[in-house]
Formats: C-alpha cells, sequence, structure tokens
C-alpha cells in the first residue's frame, strides 16, 4: 500500500530531490501525501504551492500542478489559485523562515482570510537552504551564522500566531510524531477554511551541527523529549508550574468552524 | 450597437478590461488608480469574476499570478511605489511565462512623491525594474478612448506572449474624462492550451509554449528556477539558463515590429515629436493651431517593446523632439535609434503636462 502511494503522488524523474540526509523535511512530505491519499484527492484536481527554502522545493518532487514563487510569498499566490478556482485542492509547503520573516504579513492574512488550504510549515528553527542564518523561530541561545554568540531575540509561536490571525484549524507535530502529524494534516485537509500544521523538523545540516545536536538522531531524539502534549502543558500552567527551558507543546491548538473563503461552491 | 459615454480614463480601463474577459482583480488602494479597483470591486462580482484586496502589493502580484494558472485572465492596477514592489513577482512572471495585466497609473516620484500629480516616470522601471535580463510589453494611452482599447489589447498581447503587460498610463489620463464609444465587442485572442506531446515549456516557432492550465491533468511544474522545458530545476547548466532566459527575450523583442502600434503624422516633416501619453495631446493641439506648418508626429501606443523602425517613417526628419514627463527616459531609446539626426529632449517633471507654447516654441528654436 504504501509503496503504491508514493508512486501515484511522486515525480521519478526528479530524484534524487536535493535535502540532505537525514533531513525532516522528506518525512513531512511523507506524512503530507500520505494523508492528501487518505483523503482521496486526484492528483489533477490538486496544487501544491510553496515559496522559497530547502522546506519549500517539496512541491517540485509531487507529480500534481505546482507551483514554486517566490521567498515568503507563497500564500499570496495560493490566495490567487484558490480564488480563481475553488474546485482545486491547495496545499502549501513553507519554511519558518518564508513563513514568518519575510512571508509574516501574508501569513496572518491569510489566516484572517481563512481561506480554504492547508499550510504546512517545516519548522527547522534555521534558514536552511542560505545556510544556516537565524529565523525569526531560532530558540534564544542557540547558534547560528547570523547569531553566532546565540539567538536573544524572542521567537515567534507560529501555532499561537494562527490562532490568533484566525485560522479554522491548527496543529503542531514533529517529525517524530509521523502518525499524529499525519492525522493532524487530514483533519486540516479535511477542515474548511485555512489549516496550519507546523511541523518540527531536524535540519542537521544548518542547525543540529551548530548546536550540539549533529547526530540526526539526536535532534529527533531532542524533539521526542521537549515536546509536551498542550492538554499537559495547560494542565500544568493551571497547576501553576512552568513549562521547563526549551519545551514546546505539540497537539493541536484550535479546531472551529469560522466564516472561510474559497470555498468549493 | 455601440455606445457613446463620458468617462474617466480609470473606469475606461476597467471597461475596457471587462470587455477583454478580465475575470480576476487583485489589488492594493493608491493614488491615483484607486477607482480602477473600486470598479473592479464593484463589477467582477456581478460578471462572474473575483475581485480580491490584497494585504499589500507584492501580494497583489502574487495573487494575479496563481489566478492566471488557473486559466484567469488577471489584472492588478497600481502607482509607483506599488509597482515598485511588485518588481520581484513581475520577474517571476517573465520567468514562468505567466499572462497577466499590470496597470501603472503613474504619479510623481521617486518614493511617495506626488500622489495626486501627473508623470511618467516609471517606464524604464517596467522595462528593466525587475533583475536580470528580460523583455516585457508596455502600451501607453493618450486618452479615455484609448485606455479603454489598449487595455483590452493588454490581455490579449499577454496571453499571446505569455508575459506580464503593462498599461503605462499616469494621473492625467487616469483621471480625465472624455468621450468614448463603447464598442459592442472588442476582440479577444485567448492564449494557446499546451498541445498533446509538447512539454509545459517547450516552445512552438513563435517561441511561446502552449499553456499548462491548472486542473487539466498536464501536473506542470512551475518555478522561477531556471528551468528545462518540462519545468525542472537547471540552475547550473550555462547552456540552459542562456537558452531560456534568451528565448524569454527573443520571443518578444524579435516580434517588436508586429507588436508596434502607432501613429504617424505629417511623413514628410522635418521636425518631428515622439510622444507617448499624455504628451500627444498637446502635440495634436500644436498641429491644430499651426496647420500651415509641417511639423510630424510619431505617438507610440506600445513603448515596449521598443518600435525604433517608426522613426524611419519620417525620412526627411532633422529633429527629433521627445516631450515626457520625466528627466528625459524614453528619449534614450529615440537617440539609440536615430542615425545622425539630432534629438531634444523635453523633460518636465513637477505634475503638469507640456502646454501647446512650450512645444511649440521647441518647433521654432529648431527652424
Ligand atoms: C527576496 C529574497 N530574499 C532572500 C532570499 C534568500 N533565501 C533563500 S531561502 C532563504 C531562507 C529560507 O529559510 P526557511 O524558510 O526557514 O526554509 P528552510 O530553507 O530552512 O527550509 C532565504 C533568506 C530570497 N530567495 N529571496
Ligand atoms: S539544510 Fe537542513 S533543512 Fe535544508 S535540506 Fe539540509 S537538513 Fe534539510
Amino acid at each position: 500500500m504504501t509503496t503504491r502511494v508514493f508512486e501515484k503522488w511522486y515525480r521519478e524523474d526528479r530524484l534524487p530531490h536535493i535535502f540532505c540526509t537525514g533531513c525532516g523535511n522528506g518525512t513531512v512530505m511523507n506524512c503530507a501525501i500520505k494523508a492528501v491519499d487518505m483523503m482521496q484527492w486526484e492528483i489533477d484536481d490538486t496544487v501544491f504551492i510553496s515559496g522559497i527554502g530547502c522546506s519549500s522545493r517539496a512541491p517540485g518532487y509531487i507529480s500534481t500542478d505546482s507551483l514554486h514563487t517566490t521567498h515568503g510569498r507563497a500564500l499570496a499566490f495560493a490566495t490567487g489559485v484558490k480564488m480563481a478556482n475553488p474546485d482545486l485542492n491547495v496545499v502549501v509547503f513553507t519554511g519558518d523562515g518564508d513563513l514568518s520573516a519575510i512571508g509574516g504579513n501574508h501569513f496572518i492574512h491569510a489566516c484572517r482570510r481563512n481561506i480554504d488550504m492547508t499550510v504546512i510549515c517545516m519548522n527547522n528553527m534555521i534558514y536552511g537552504m542560505t545556510g544556516g542564518q537565524g529565523s525569526p523561530c531560532t530558540p534564544v541561545g542557540k547558534i547560528s551564522t547570523t547569531t553566532p554568540y546565540g539567538a536573544t531575540e524572542p521567537v515567534f509561536d507560529l501555532a499561537d500566531l494562527a490562532v490568533a490571525a484566525g485560522a479554522s484549524h491548527v496543529a503542531r507535530w514533529t517529525s517524530y510524531h509521523t502518525k499524529e502529524l499525519t492525522k493532524a494534516i487530514e483533519t486540516g485537509l479535511a477542515t474548511e477554511g485555512l489549516s496550519f500544521i507546523e511541523a518540527m523538523v531536524q535540519c542537521p545540516t544548518a542547525y543540529g551541527r551548530r548546536n550540539k545536536l549533529r547526530q540526526v538522531t539526536d535532534q529527533v531524539e531532542w524533539m521526542r523529549t521537549h515536546a509536551i502534549l498542550l492538554q499537559k502543558a495547560r494542565r500544568m500552567e493551571q497547576e501553576g508550574k512552568p513549562i521547563p527551558e526549551e519545551h514546546f507543546t505539540v497537539g493541536e491548538f484550535i479546531h472551529r468552524q469560522r466564516p472561510a473563503m474559497g470555498v468549493r461552491r | 450597437m455601440s455606445k457613446i459615454e463620458f468617462m474617466q480614463g480609470n473606469r475606461a480601463c476597467c471597461e475596457g478590461a471587462l470587455a477583454a474577459g478580465c475575470n480576476f482583480f487583485g489589488g492594493y488602494p493608491i493614488t491615483p488608480s484607486t477607482e480602477v479597483a473600486e470598479l473592479m470591486a464593484l463589477k467582477l462580482p456581478k460578471a462572474g469574476g473575483t475581485f480580491i484586496q490584497m494585504e499589500d502589493e507584492i501580494a497583489s502580484m502574487g495573487a494575479i499570478i496563481g489566478a492566471s494558472w488557473t486559466g484567469a485572465r488577471s489584472m492588478t492596477a497600481t502607482s509607483g511605489p506599488g509597482f515598485s514592489l511588485m518588481m520581484e513577482n513581475i520577474g517571476y512572471a517573465v520567468m514562468t511565462e505567466t499572462p497577466c495585466v499590470i496597470v501603472n497609473i503613474q504619479r510623481g516620484g521617486p518614493s511617495t512623491g506626488q500622489p495626486t500629480m501627473s508623470a511618467q516616470g516609471d517606464m524604464m522601471q517596467c522595462r528593466f525594474g525587475s533583475h536580470g535580463d528580460m523583455a516585457t510589453i508596455a502600451v501607453v494611452p493618450s486618452t479615455v478612448q484609448e485606455m479603454y482599447e489598449l487595455t483590452a489589447k493588454a490581455f490579449n498581447l499577454a496571453d499571446r506572449f505569455r508575459v506580464p503587460t503593462f498599461v503605462m498610463s499616469d494621473e492625467t489620463i487616469g483621471h480625465m474624462r472624455e468621450r468614448i464609444i463603447i464598442p459592442d465587442k472588442v476582440d479577444i485572442v485567448p492564449r494557446k492550451p499546451l498541445q498533446e506531446g509538447k512539454l509545459p515549456f517547450e516552445a512552438d516557432e513563435n517561441g511561446v509554449p502552449g499553456f499548462a492550465k491548472f486542473g487539466s491533468g498536464h501536473r506542470v511544474h512551475v518555478t522561477g528556477l531556471t528551468h528545462d522545458e518540462r519545468g525542472y530545476p537547471d540552475t547550473t547548466d550555462p547552456d540552459v539558463h542562456a537558452k531560456l532566459v534568451k528565448r524569454l527575450y527573443n520571443k518578444v523583442e524579435s516580434k517588436r515590429h508586429e507588436i508596434a502600434d502607432y501613429d504617424a503624422v505629417n511623413t514628410d516633416a522635418e521636425t518631428v515629436f515622439v510622444t507617448y501619453g499624455p504628451g500627444a495631446r498637446t502635440v495634436r493641439q500644436v498641429l491644430h493651431d499651426h496647420p500651415n506648418e509641417e511639423i510630424g508626429h510619431l505617438n507610440l501606443r506600445i513603448v515596449w517593446p521598443f518600435p525604433e523602425d517608426t522613426l524611419k517613417l519620417f525620412p526627411n526628419a532633422k529633429t527629433f523632439i521627445v516631450p515626457e514627463l520625466n528627466l528625459g527616459q524614453m528619449v534614450r531609446e529615440v537617440a539609440r535609434h536615430t542615425t545622425g539626426e539630432k534629438v531634444v529632449s523635453m523633460p518636465k517633471i513637477g505634475g503638469y503636462i507640456h502646454t501647446p507654447d512650450e512645444l511649440y516654441a521647441a518647433v521654432e528654436a529648431e527652424k
């Protein structure tokens, strides 16, 4: 079954892909493709769209119509596609820099409009493609080529941002939590309005190497041990217990019905 | 039955676009182009199209490109500062051969400059504003009637050549009201679909590939990266890049004389005005006021690609005078293509167009 899914959705003639060995992006792509296939979407009715970055190369490997656009602007292009033809299923792959730095304005407005599409952000906490500069998601104290003394700026919580801006469905998982991630994407695909799925991924090349997570497994293990289930975090909050440093929440942040745009008529 | 109306230039722009089948508008308000967006917001939904006010001009340009790939005839309208913001995505449209129409109702610049005054300061930006080598098409109306006709034509040119096409108007024409004859219908030349057995970026004999509309089963990958005929990135092979970029350039530039659209009046004259946009109006007044003098007039309705052969329509020309609402932009193109004739630049900035007296004085100076 699994191979058939991949044969169907991937462009074999585009291989090998450009992702580094051990990169988490491939895992997220696989989860997304599984979810899309579970929806029984037709290849010819589905469009994958991205901006620029390692993560944004994903649509190029998928055998559907796809737009690999300009840095940060994927959601603007996707808005045009979806609004001009709501019969198309639209999925956006993006990176943390692509989405929240250069593309921050498009991100909040796509959530506000609640356009019927699914946005999957591969958050590797760094700029991968340009060689490891800091991103709005690089944790405080972590090393990048532009934060050689440790990042000092507070980070964006992308999931919280999406909730606040109005997305219908918001979840965060990691490339360790493949089952949960696939399920969250599938729920997103099935939800009317904008679904935002943040997938924390390992980037051994640009992030791990500089932050004592040199082995691929080190960063995956770090994600496993530092991810706190949202329900647990909320309980801890009620009990007045602080979330330990460097930990982050995973789970479904919101699932709601809100007026949406670009919905199939 | 055609209709006669008294209409604002910006409205004529919308009416021309709608007549040409424009069914997607994405934009962001900016003076003096706002009426275009406002009227599209009013009319498109009723005509079965889509209007969306985007969060900025970068997004507007992205949205019309996305819409175009679904097969829509898409358009945006802006002015100087917004036009500058669009540049990266305009380059993307060139590289990905995305038909779309960008209306620039020019105002005084640089920067926010003079929002409510006229200018033609963006003529080079629409040709060279985005990075890399590229060719684009730009139409320039000098009347409200032409605003209607040329906007409609811009859609056909965009689809035929698969290139972003600019309506480089200005505050004068955008905000003036004039008599206009609205025809029953305008010519619509749709883009050619991708043929069976052809690759999505494999050009036909005219250098233009067939269009693989999203949702039609072609499974096309569209990228702003240098790509092969399949659309797959191939960014380090010098030949692939040179072949692609030269084709994108030549498909427009090699057809410059076919694309050309102009009036040539008094072709025996020794002194010839070369105009585009509102300058044509003043020259027409000068010709009207001095009927016994042989004053030549070449008015270009399409400035890019520059139709240099049109200068040869004036075999006796000794002087070409180029009045324009900038410090001298298109005059360089005129000078580049003249063979010994004197070229006089008549720049004017500040917001007002040339007066007949100013232009006639320039003719007298050449006597
Ligand atoms: C306008 C613009 N600015 C900068 C760049 C250079 N650039 C390419 S990818 C990238 C960062 C990508 O980081 P992210 O979105 O986090 O994706 P990743 O590569 O980590 O997956 C940058 C800055 C660009 N392509 N365009
Ligand atoms: S640099 Fe990082 S994100 Fe990019 S492909 Fe390599 S491991 Fe993946």
